[in-house]
């Protein structure tokens, strides 16, 4: 069988999968970019009930596999009365592992403003709140982005992981197609190839153009 | 059945997963060796002077470093016997993660040399030093500090990577977990205690890397203590 009958037959089958790779993608990006400004700010905090809670998190996350969190969520969260989707396991575990990296992205972009920023915010009489929300919290963005956009290629290759939790995704049927016709090179290397250029020439595009957009906001052009 | 957590069936398994953890902790390391030194060859793969053979290189680093590493084994682990090549499970999940950690490390080992300031290379040369000795005493003591973060959170990272190495049917600690909650129907017992081994193991991992770069950065004078 020639790679063109192969991509005849079995095209729209990973052409299918990657449909749900890219939905779980999308899903945990978000649920990892909000948890990892909610514990990234937590994990500054002078309260040091909220600061433990947000370091515990963070090491726990960090500490631990991500596939044996998926597992943990798929397999033994039932156990204790909560049954998850397939779906859903793998968005929360992933989000949440991504979370915790992130956490630590935001916390040393936070750290990295200027203290004259801070100074002057508190000179000016802002609240707490307004502090961060108007002040520190736009100019992150162009100090977190170089690293949170490793992070997020890294992401999309970890959802080939909720494939042994029996979500379909691309993995799951590159594995499927192999076990009927086993033309391996053919399915793997094609798993592959789609891999690549999501993060190629989608992915890694998207987040340039946010780092761009980041540094415009604030008014430091990027060339 | 039984619900909640059984401490008879936890000391039952126990023994098992020891042995299983043993596992787990030989293929991180082995898989780390290679890694360090693969990393070494792709570092030395993008200074050669032909510029083809540098791209070829970069775009090989670019692809096994965007793609996931679940089906970098299954293809290794697959495909390889179609071309006549049967390698143990094993033998495939080490190359995989050598070559896989590999990319990461040499860029481990790029940044690290661009670190040390160029001033150095040129008092280097107004010295009349050779390039090996230039390398040997002058470049590479002051890169090694700025590998050593990146070298030990690859190390933690591969060693969390282990378990998809059961994927492929690798015996280490996940694999185990996995076949005694199926033989049992229980899998709260098992994957809870996985997490447990991982967390006990890589967090003193985790602080020792970070001790490791403080006293590194000390010695070299950079942080007093």
């Amino acid at each position: 069988m020639t790679y063109f009958e192969f991509l005849n037959e079995h095209g729209i089958t990973l052409l299918l999968g990657t449909v749900t790779t890219v939905k779980v993608l999308v899903c945990s990006m978000i649920l990892y970019v909000i948890i990892s400004m909610i514990f990234g700010l937590m994990r500054l905090s002078k309260n040091p009930v909220i600061q433990g809670t947000a370091t515990i998190y963070i090491e726990f996350f960090r500490g631990t596999s991500l596939l044996v969190q998926l597992f943990w969520a798929y397999y033994v969260l039932p156990f204790f009365g909560i049954s998850l989707e397939a779906f859903t396991a793998g968005v929360v575990a992933l989000g949440l592992n991504f979370g915790a990296y992130g956490a630590e992205i935001v916390r040393a972009g936070i750290l990295a403003v200027p203290k004259g920023q801070w100074e002057a915010a508190y000179s000016l009489n802002f609240t707490a709140a307004k502090r961060i929300k108007r002040i520190i919290i736009p100019q992150i963005f162009p100090i977190i982005l170089p690293p949170a956009a490793n992070l997020t290629v890294e992401l999309l290759k970890a959802t080939a992981l909720v494939a042994l939790v029996t979500v379909v995704d691309l993995t799951f049927e590159a594995k499927q197609i192999n076990s009927i016709t086993w033309l391996s090179a053919q399915c793997f290397g094609t798993a592959l190839l789609i891999y690549y250029i999501m993060a190629r020439f989608a992915l890694v595009p998207f987040l340039r153009w946010l780092e761009v957009l980041a540094a415009r906001k604030i008014g430091k052009e990027k060339v | 059945m039984e619900m909640g957590w059984r401490w008879d069936f936890t000391y039952e398994i126990l023994p098992q997963m020891a042995i299983a953890t043993l596992n787990t902790i030989l293929a991180a390391g082995v898989g780390y060796a290679i890694a360090l030194i693969v990393g070494l060859f792709f570092l030395l793969a993008q200074r050669t002077p032909s510029k083809i053979f540098n791209w070829v290189n970069r775009e090989l680093v670019e692809f096994i470093r965007s793609t996931p590493l679940l089906i970098q084994l299954f293809f290794v682990y697959f495909v390889l016997p179609q071309f006549g090549i049967t390698l143990s499970a094993w033998v495939c999940g080490m190359i995989t993660i050598g070559l896989h950690f590999g990319t990461y490390m040499s860029e481990v080992y790029r940044g690290a040399l661009e670190g040390v300031s160029k001033t150095q290379w040129e008092a280097c040369r107004a010295l009349n030093f050779s390039t090996i000795y230039t390398y040997r005493r002058i470049v590479l003591p002051q890169a090694f500090p700025i590998a050593i973060p990146g070298m030990g959170n690859y190390l933690v990272g591969i060693f969390k990577d282990t378990p998809l190495l059961s994927t492929i049917g690798v015996a280490e600690l996940f694999h185990a977990a996995t076949a005694v909650g199926g033989y049992n129907y229980r899998y709260l017992e098992p994957y809870t205690l996985v997490g447990i081994i991982f967390l006990t193991l890589s967090i003193p991992a985790a602080m020792w890397v970070r001790k490791l770069e403080r006293d590194v950065n000390i010695s070299q004078g950079k942080i007093k203590k």
